[in-house]
């Protein structure tokens, strides 16, 4: 198993959903974040002070698949959250030892 | 006694009533989280000290009879005797009751010490600057006020105009702003933290209420429902629109952008510069004096960080800056035959005694307190918020967890009984 981690604008959640459902996902974590890449932040004024603001928000969308389906789904990721515009963020993928369905108990692939 | 005067009067005192929780909100949104509560007290707490001291003797020193040199008004109506409600302010056929007068007057008592709040945000105990409003109002504003309003006052009699309070209210809190801010010392952090404003709706709101309340402010002042008064109510919304413009184009040239915050600030910096204007000019002197407040002041609250005092929320660069400009421009552009270099020399010596008069005693006030029971907050308290530490409570509530409230509900009951007040004694 993985799991997928995207850090993304939050305008963007609602496309990730829907390409995550399209492409089979049953469920998803998502939790608000904040953060910069290397474009930093941006610059607020107020009354001539200038501050600047390097945290912006994001959202943090969690995905556990199976193995054959990471790249793809990362895949499906990217292209839903790219605007092209700086600040898009980042998807990326890391091994996961088990996972277990709290309700049943299943675990591994059973547990998705 | 004349009713349309008396009404006019009446209704103005409450619209300057409306702009001590106006300041308050126009204060409280510009400092953050952690003191916004803080902010608010330091304004509302004014409408209790000073209406009180108002009746002890605020209104005999500042509109008793002279007790001699056009200093301080003598103690004839301490405790308010001798006043009727059939007691008469001015000649007839203008005159109003003494009590209308008298609220009217409150009213600019109370909002003068609320505004050098500004200069002290996020950092002094909130017993000791109760403690300074009490004294600064009866030592710094009721001498100054008697000066510049009372008919035997010493610059009144020199004829300075100070219409609806330029001097003894905005330069007269300015300067104590001023002098405070030095005494306490910056806030820890001061030019390297970030200080951004929490609430700026709440800011505009606070802007919003300021621009309403002064109306009555100005217009209130003539004192009578005359044409002076309209005269001063149409300049006030001139003034105060162009200023605002002035501020927003200096800002984008300056900064790049057309802050909202820069809109509420020259809003207010016209209000204060056309306050002891408004009645020598015409419609066009409205216009400059509001275009020279907003860039001026624009320009001016950037002191600070190049002087290296802190007072926190400008009220140098809006109060005492725009005090001067309005004060002083009434020499240059009066139409009213008041106009010209003799009186630009009367503005000066009113402007410049009230200033020096108020950063004396006033500095003197604060490090008499500093040194005596201690102005400022401790460290902890600062950076813990002053919110919690002297108010025991907090602004907002952001937490979903982590909270543990006290149950009003005696353990023994379970929590399903129904709450009562804890601290009460509930009938059976």
């Amino acid at each position: 198993m993985k799991l997928i981690t995207a850090v993304v604008k939050p305008h963007r959640l609602d496309e990730i959903k829907e390409a995550l459902q399209a492409f089979g996902v049953q469920g998803l974590t998502v939790t608000e974040a904040s953060g910069y890449g290397r474009q930093r932040g941006h610059t607020e004024v107020y009354r001539g002070a200038e501050y600047t603001v390097d945290l912006v928000p994001k959202v943090r969308i969690e995905v556990l698949v199976e193995d054959e389906d990471a790249d793809d789904l990362v895949d499906v990721v990217v292209k839903a959250a790219r605007t092209g515009k700086i600040g898009d963020g980042k998807v990326w993928s890391v091994p996961v030892e088990t996972a277990v369905r709290v309700r049943t108990g299943e675990r591994g692939p059973d547990a998705l | 006694m004349n009713g349309a005067n008396t009404a006019f009067v009446l209704i103005s005192a409450a619209l300057v009533m409306l702009m001590t929780p106006g300041l308050a909100f126009f204060y409280g949104g510009m400092v953050r989280v952690k003191s916004a509560l803080n902010m608010l007290m330091m304004s509302f707490i004014s409408l209790g000290v000073v209406s009180l001291l108002w009746v002890l003797f605020g209104y005999s020193l500042t509109f008793g009879d002279d007790i001699g040199g056009g200093l301080l008004g003598n103690l004839d109506h301490i405790g308010f005797q001798g006043i009727e409600p059939t007691s008469l302010w001015g000649e007839k056929p203008d005159a109003i009751p003494v009590l209308a007068f008298a609220l009217f007057q409150l009213m600019f008592a109370v909002i003068t010490p609320a505004l050098i709040s500004g200069a002290v945000a996020d950092r002094v105990k909130f017993g000791a600057w109760a403690l300074f409003i009490t004294v600064w109002t009866t030592v710094v504003y009721f001498p100054v006020a008697h000066w510049v309003w009372q008919a035997d006052g010493w610059l009144f009699k020199k004829e300075v105009i100070d219409f609806a309070g330029g001097t003894a209210v905005h330069i007269n809190a300015g300067a104590a702003g001023l002098a405070v801010a030095l005494v306490l010392g910056k806030r820890i952090g001061f030019k390297k933290d970030p200080m951004r404003p929490h609430n700026l709706p709440l800011v505009m709101l606070g802007s919003g209420l300021l621009w309403f309340g002064w109306f009555g402010f100005n217009a209130g002042s003539a004192l009578a429902a005359n044409g002076t008064a309209a005269n001063m109510a149409f300049n006030t919304q001139v003034a105060t629109g162009v200023a605002m413009l002035g501020w927003l184009a200096y800002e984008r040239i300056r900064h790049g952008a057309f802050t909202t915050l820069g809109a509420a600030s020259g809003a207010v910096a016209g209000l204060v510069a056309i306050t002891p204007s408004g009645a020598a000019v015409n419609a066009w002197g409205a216009i400059v004096i509001g275009l020279v407040a907003g860039v001026v002041c624009s320009w001016a609250v950037s002191l600070k960080y190049k002087l290296g005092y802190d007072d926190s929320l400008d009220v140098v660069g809006v109060h005492l800056v725009g005090g001067l400009i309005g004060t002083l421009l009434v020499g240059v552009l009066a139409t009213d035959g008041v106009g010209g270099a003799a009186q630009l020399g009367k503005q000066a010596l009113g402007a410049f005694t009230v200033l020096l008069y108020s950063f004396v005693v006033s500095w003197l006030l604060a490090k008499l307190i500093d040194v005596t029971i201690g102005f400022r907050a401790s460290e902890d308290e600062e950076l813990g918020g002053i919110d919690q530490a002297f108010h025991a409570e907090t602004a907002y509530d952001f937490s979903a967890v982590g909270g543990s409230a006290r149950s009003t509900v005696p353990a023994a009951t379970g929590a399903s009984a129904p709450q009562k007040p804890h601290n009460k004694k509930v009938d059976a």
